[in-house]
């Protein structure tokens, strides 16, 4: 697919209200929604709604997009940076068929972008929102998987379970944290997942121009982080937070700063390392080609 | 190039292609009807639409048909249907004791009002393949006439309720039902939620879970008071009219379990009720549900939770098929970039500790 | 009975993107599509605000008029209360406010439960007035509020002072309307 694919928006499928959602269900999620940017990074549990694509699949960006989609956006959607990828087709064809909304595969084009486990690397601006698909938003699952105790936890602010794991983890390893949904600290006052993205992609969480928003269906919650707020990963000052990504330049377009997806070539060890994000990958490709 | 799940716009659409020419089979036998679904495989029928929580035995045909006999698929497509529903007023409580009852058997009393009315049931077959059905058999003889027409028959329930023996269930207030589809489950959570949560919450998952409590996790003493089977009918009151008007008769099937109380300092030792009630005829998710609604009491009842059937949360948040099976199956869906990241981790905590060992080694030399 | 939306669907999708780009950048004033009839003391963004937001699970309180009562009644079915204390939304059109610190404020485990106010007032200016500072805003906004009580920006500050818990306010002026998160710090002049 080209970087500067357009598809033509077609018109709204007549069976379905614009963007699927009836209108009580989008006003119940708007009205979250308010709520959590307002307090940036605290989960709202909310009404979620079975979607006709199954859970884990990304109801919860879906019902968010839903919720916030008009007909002047234009839609990205991305599955591991990619738009190519089987599950970003096929909900861009879901709000294709039921919004009829103009979608893209250039971030810079993009009003609305919904994505799975990956930020793009293009620096986002002002105009744009992201909204990303959470399979568990709760960041201290794995340490108290018991909900009405890491209620207690958030409101109390209390979040030593995780700084304790950290703590064994780099005593233990060497390092600490984990590669992806790494917590972070939103505004110092919540701790927060910041969905699985690789901790490569942390850091544009933080004071970013656009405004994230991250929806869980099957675990019913939404949080938000604002434009412009600090979003710190948590690390210790002594071990302090460190990004990964793998340590090669892309094949197709020679990018050495952007995060690599690693394809294996045969069955002898062969490796090839190319951008996951399809979009940069493509218009460093086309700056390459311009240049020569 | 080669890039890995990619080019995904074609893919889906051949798979979808494959996946209806799989589903529709040797296309030299005649195809299967949706009503043959619903006549035939009137169980199946019933478990989708107890787990999908809508209650159209068309639809449910339907559903089991085009997810080519997966029911838990089935269930999904029933329920993402019923989420497009307009909703009116909630229901009138249907009044079991007042069902046109086509099964019900009590194992705390040897007989009572009505009787023991066997119905169509499994029970006392033996579990020998029957040849014939190989052969499409002619029409089996109607039984005679059932001995349960007619007579009324009081639930076991309110007969221990009589002599006083049964805890009295709160009353209920005028508010409208709460609604596990519109809003957040809470936690503790209420009955109303816990009841509605296990109504459509998997079979396997109930039976497992209520299974367990008769093996000592959890403190549980069960006697089926009652297991009816058969049609009741649904009311609702319209505002505008004020009166209940009948939407017609659907088939239920309740399992109400007694289980001892050893009672507290204000409440004397009486026996406590495990409720189970399923769209339908499902019995075995009937006796579970009834095992389990009783376990998830023991924290209203004062008793120790030390079972995974007490836990609200640990059997609430996994009874739902429909969630389980998204969030288990879309670990197939692609996880490279974390992967990535996890590989790359790996690796480097591999070279430290592969340092430090070899640092070992060399002092020790 | 005045009309609603023109496009109910649409217009209320284009009036929730003002107020959540009002609420993700405070200080910023947005414009909204404006309904066609008003009804007496209700102006547009107000009423935008309103249509967008409320319906039969927000209970409203308001001191609007009669005609603006039953306006809301009639376009969202919210159920309107008498104390302010228990609305979930409150429209507020009068001189006096609600002081924030009587609004239900959340608790500490559910401070989205806090309310939202939403107040018509003369006049919002960007540039000048009170100095914004906090989530959504990278440096710093300027907000210029006429037809707020004096004591605005003390009530502010105990209000900031509970977050999580706490109350956020929608500033509605003609067809244009700006929101204070709780979570923004506010100080007066320069
Ligand atoms: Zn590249």
């Amino acid at each position: 697919m080209t970087a500067s694919a357009h598809m033509q928006a077609p018109d709204t499928d007549p069976g379905y209200n614009f963007a699927y959602l009836d209108e009580a269900t989008k006003r119940m999620i708007r009205r979250t929604l308010l709520k959590a940017i307002a307090i940036p990074g605290h989960q709202i549990p909310f009404g979620a709604r079975e979607m006709p694509l199954p859970y884990g699949w990304g109801t919860g960006g879906i019902q968010v997009t839903a919720s916030i989609l008009g007909p002047d956006d234009t839609l990205k959607v991305i599955d591991q940076g990619a738009d190519d990828t089987t599950n970003a087709v096929s909900i861009r064809r879901f709000f294709h068929r039921v919004a009829g909304v103009r979608t893209t595969t250039r971030t810079a084009e993009a009003t609305i972008i919904q994505t799975r486990h990956r930020i793009p690397e293009r620096p986002l601006t002002e105009g744009q929102v992201m909204v990303f698909q959470v399979p568990m938003p709760e960041p201290l699952f794995k340490l108290e998987p018991r909900l009405a105790e890491t209620r207690r936890l958030h409101a109390l602010g209390d979040y030593s379970l995780a700084q304790v794991k950290l703590y064994e983890d780099i005593a233990r390893q060497g390092e600490g944290g984990s590669s992806y949904s790494h917590p972070v600290m939103v505004n110092h006052r919540y701790l927060m997942s910041p969905s699985p993205i690789p901790g490569f992609d942390n850091p544009k969480l933080h004071m970013s121009p656009a405004l994230m928003l991250f929806g869980a269906g099957r675990e019913k919650k939404i949080y938000a982080v604002p434009p412009y707020t600090s979003v710190v990963s948590l690390d210790f000052d002594d071990h302090p937070f460190r990004p990964v990504r793998a340590p090669h330049a892309c094949a197709a377009c020679g990018s050495t700063t952007s995060y690599l997806d690693e394809i294996v070539t045969d069955d002898r060890g062969g490796r090839m390392f190319v951008c996951s994000d399809t979009d940069h990958c493509a218009e460093n490709q086309m700056a390459r080609k311009a240049a020569e | 190039m080669y890039v890995a799940v990619k080019g995904g716009d074609a893919a889906i659409a051949a798979a979808h292609a494959w996946l209806a020419e799989q589903r529709r089979g040797d296309t030299a036998l005649p195809e299967l009807s949706a009503a043959q679904v619903a006549e035939q495989l009137g169980l199946a029928v019933d478990r989708v639409m107890a787990e999908g929580s809508c209650h159209d035995r068309e639809l449910a045909a339907l559903a089991i048909k085009q997810a080519r006999g997966d029911l838990i698929e089935a269930a999904f497509l029933l329920r993402a249907y019923r989420n497009t529903l307009t909703r009116f007023p909630a229901a009138e409580p249907v009044d079991t004791g007042a069902m046109r009852v086509r099964r019900r058997i009590s194992a705390t009393y040897k007989d009572m009002p009505g009787g023991q009315v066997l119905g169509p049931t499994f029970d006392y077959t033996h579990r020998l393949l029957d040849f014939a059905l190989l052969a499409e058999g002619e029409a089996p003889t109607p039984p005679e006439e059932s001995e349960a027409t007619g007579a009324p028959m009081p639930r076991v329930s309110d007969i221990l309720a009589q002599e006083g023996l049964m805890r009295r269930e709160p009353p209920g207030d005028d508010a409208p039902p709460p609604d596990l589809t519109r809003d957040p489950l809470p936690f503790p959570a209420p009955r109303a939620l816990r009841l509605q949560s296990l109504a459509r919450g998997d079979e396997g998952f109930l039976l497992g879970l209520g299974y367990s409590t008769q093996r000592g996790y959890g403190n549980a003493h069960p006697f089926v008071a009652e297991l009816r089977m058969g049609e009741v009918e649904v009311l609702i009151t319209p505002p505008e009219l004020g009166f209940p008007i009948s939407l017609g008769e659907i088939t239920v099937t309740e399992c109400q379990m007694v289980n001892q109380f050893a009672g507290q300092a204000d409440t004397p030792p009486q026996f406590t009720r495990g409720y189970g009630l399923s769209l339908g005829h499902s019995e075995r998710k009937a006796m579970a549900m009834a095992l389990v609604d009783r376990a998830l009491m023991a924290r209203d009842l004062g008793e120790e939770v030390t079972a995974p059937a007490q836990d609200h949360e640990f059997v609430l948040l996994h009874a739902d098929n429909v969630e389980a099976t998204g969030f288990v199956e879309h670990l197939k869906l692609p996880h490279h970039v974390d992967f990535q990241s996890e590989l790359e981790k790996l690796r480097s905590i591999r070279a430290r500790w592969e340092a430090a060992r070899n640092g070992v080694a060399e002092a020790a030399e | 009975m005045k009309t609603g939306f023109t496009d109910p669907v649409l217009d209320a999708q284009a009036g929730f993107r003002a107020l959540m780009q009002a609420m993700a950048r405070p200080g910023r004033v947005q414009q909204v599509i404006p309904p066609p009839e008003l009804p007496a003391g209700l102006e547009a963004a107000a009423a935008a605000t309103i249509l967008t937001l409320a319906d039969a699970e927000t209970p409203l309180w308001t001191d609007a008029g009669e005609e603006a009562r039953a306006w809301i009644t009639f376009h969202t079915g919210a159920p309107l209360v008498a104390e302010p204390a228990s609305a979930m939304l409150l429209l507020n059109t009068g001189a006096t406010m609600p002081a924030l610190a009587t609004l239900h404020a959340g608790e500490d485990e559910t401070p989205q439960d806090g309310a939202t106010l939403i107040r018509q007032v003369t006049g919002l200016a960007e540039g000048s007035g009170w100095r914004l500072t906090g989530p959504g805003i990278e440096r710093e906004h300027h907000l210029a509020v006429m037809g707020v009580p004096g004591d605005f920006p003390a009530q502010w500050r105990a209000n900031a002072a509970r977050f999580p818990r706490g109350v956020d306010v929608v500033l509605c002026a003609g067809g244009r309307l700006a929101a204070l998160p709780r979570s923004v710090a506010l100080r007066e002049g320069g």
